[in-house]
């Protein structure tokens, strides 16, 4: 077995190439998360409408009776009231789908948490065609977009269960409306306790020269499955670039694999339109124009299948991203 | 509980003339926004400002004060306008209502100016975040009152509806909504565009303490909001028949008039007969 770069070494990541990874839910971080940010400050709320097992919500509602609100199938609601709670100075998580908070609340958000500035949290789960047998309906691949674009919104997509609770109590911490993606499947557990995290930094995985993956959420696993690949079968090195923090992102890193690199492929289990993956185009075309790649989710909706399946079915497969890369490869060098 | 003396009623009546004064001169700068709503709440937020709430100009981050929310946010001119004639800024800033830079946005922007609350504008919100506001006071043990001004249309959607069943899952006594029942909206009568009808038989049904009066009425309206504020097991809805625009003959009960500002001539028309009504009520022996 072939150990880990000194990049990785520095992230204090597992060793995801051995494999036998632990698989856990995203959503189990930010159960566990929660709770602890609860203990933490008692003005942490957690405020559910009618999905509490399945956001996590319930660990903390048995830990914390007293800071936990349920208010039933409302997601509108879910927004309005959480201004109001942060209002008076309570630092309220809300949880739902993330097709339905939010995709039905949006112009709660914009007005109360962001217009507003209210210091709202919202947990948006089963995000992504990785729900998986439910179907497009409650497969949100649309929700990054509709957040990055609001102003004063903070976006963040953590890469494994580990991470989402990392990211879960820092944004518990830092002020401001908040939007944290996570999803429903159990998923490769690649960072550790010491792993470090900040919202706003980018993290290098994998260190490379010839082509940069930047990728975010469950699919940062496939980036470094695919570049491992890369290397071994077509002497191609990638950087893998974990992007978990969407807005405010951080151009610094993602300008830095572009000159480093001069081909970047991204990453992201969401629509290609308006993703995180335009994010870095709109950076690259105004700073460092460059070569890219999208590897996401094009133009069409979900629909029922095993998680793996979708993953594989709407292109964001290990596979499909060696594609990537190598088209992206062969345009730098052309 | 106070009782209204005959000396406050009039010194009531006489701001809530110098009220819907401010709120035609902005109107006027501005040279758009909203007349019928504004008019017709002059009274309750005279009410509200001048005699039911707890609150200092001052301060208007004191952590104890009532709260206030506008849900309508398209009838900020008569919030600007109580504010200004209540000590929250001067007068003048009231002509700068809709201009570039201004504290006084079309609808109301709370990081623009704090003591508005929230920010409002887009309809059915309001008790919601009032909602969050009570719940949030009794999760701390703090008594002041949240108040909720609402317009009888925005009744119409979803969200308000979903407040009004959570505020009452949870019993919020400090929770008082107003209800602008001035049966106007853009498009005409509630009633045609989407009946509202039986309105207090809805709040009812959804276990809310419902109170009714003339929202025209100083006297009946604070006589009412007592009534409603001492019950101890329930949010609180009063229900104010209001007639849109009034004050202001030409624009009384004329549902044209919701959207629309005053030319330079209606203004002066209007304010003629505000002037004119004014001193009828100084005249008149307290």
């Amino acid at each position: 077995m072939r150990t880990l770069d000194a990049a990785a070494f520095s992230m204090h990541l597992v060793d995801y190439r051995a494999g036998d990874l632990k698989q856990v839910p995203t959503r189990n971080g930010f159960g566990e998360g929660l709770i602890e940010a609860g203990s933490r400050n008692l003005n942490v709320l957690g405020i559910c409408a009618d999905l509490s097992e399945s956001t996590r919500f319930e660990g903390f509602r048995k830990a914390h009776p007293r800071q936990y609100i349920e208010i039933g199938v409302s997601e509108q609601m879910l927004v309005a009231m959480a201004g109001g709670l942060a209002a008076v100075g309570k630092v309220p998580w809300i949880a739902s789908y993330a097709m339905f908070n939010p995709g039905r609340s949006w112009e709660q958000v914009r007005t109360i948490m962001a217009l507003n500035e209210t210091n709202v949290k919202i947990a948006g789960a089963h995000a992504g065609v990785s729900v998986g047998p439910d179907g497009a309906t409650h497969q949100a691949i649309e929700d990054i977009a509709i957040m990055r674009v609001i102003p004063h919104m903070l976006v963040v997509v953590p890469c494994d269960a580990v991470q989402t609770k990392k990211a879960t109590l820092a944004l518990s911490e830092a002020w401001g409306p908040t939007y944290l993606r996570f999803g429903r499947e159990k998923s490769a557990v690649i960072t550790t306790e010491q792993t470090p995290f900040e919202i706003g930094k980018a993290q290098t995985f994998r260190e490379g020269r010839d082509v940069a993956i930047v990728a975010c959420g469950i699919l940062v696993y496939n980036a470094l499955i695919a570049a491992d690949r890369l290397a071994r079968e077509d002497g191609i090195e990638c950087r893998v670039v974990n992007n978990h923090t969407i807005k405010p992102m951080d151009e610094a890193a993602i300008l830095d694999a572009a000159r480093a690199c001069a081909a970047i492929v991204t990453v992201e289990e969401h629509q290609q339109h308006g993703g995180m993956g335009s994010r870095v185009a709109e950076i690259l075309a105004a700073y460092h124009p460059t070569p890219m790649e999208f590897v996401g989710v094009n133009d069409r909706f979900g629909q029922s299948g095993d998680p793996a399946e979708l993953i594989e079915h709407y292109g964001m497969g290990v596979g499909a991203i060696e594609q990537a890369v190598r088209r992206a490869y062969r345009r730098k060098t052309a | 509980m106070q009782t209204l003396t005959p000396e406050t009623l009039k010194a009531l009546r006489l701001k809530a003339n110098d009220v819907r004064q401010g709120i035609i001169r902005s109107l006027l700068a501005a040279g758009s926004g909203h007349s019928a709503g504004p008019l017709d709440m002059s009274d309750v937020f005279t009410a509200l400002y001048g005699y039911l709430m707890r609150h200092d100009p001052s301060r208007p981050d004191w952590p104890d004060r009532d709260r206030l929310l506008l849900s309508c946010g398209h009838i900020a001119p008569v919030r600007y306008s109580a504010m200004a004639n209540f000590g929250y800024f001067p007068i003048d800033e009231l002509l700068t209502l809709r201009k570039f830079g201004s504290r006084l946005q079309g609808h109301p922007e709370r990081v623009s100016l704090p003591a508005v609350e929230t920010t409002s504008g887009p309809l059915g919100e309001g008790l919601a975040q009032g909602v969050g506001m009570a719940l949030g006071a009794k999760m701390d043990g703090k008594d002041f009152r949240v108040w909720v001004v609402t317009s009888d249309a925005e009744h119409q959607c979803g969200l308000h509806w979903e407040a009004v069943l959570t505020g009452a899952k949870f019993k919020l006594d400090n929770l008082t909504a107003v209800v602008d029942r001035n049966f106007i909206q853009i498009d005409g009568s509630t009633e045609d565009v989407m009946p509202l009808e039986p309105l207090i038989d809805k709040y009812r049904a959804f276990n809310w303490e419902v109170l009714e009066c003339d929202g025209n009425d100083i006297e009946a309206f604070v006589e009412t909001a007592q009534r409603a504020t001492r019950c101890t097991d329930r949010p609180q809805v009063i229900v104010a028949r209001t007639v849109p625009g009034k004050g202001v003959s030409f624009m009384e009960g004329d549902y044209t008039w919701h959207g629309k500002p005053p030319n330079a001539q209606q203004a002066d028309e209007a304010l003629r007969e505000l002037a004119a009504e004014r001193e009828s009520i100084a005249a008149c022996a307290p």
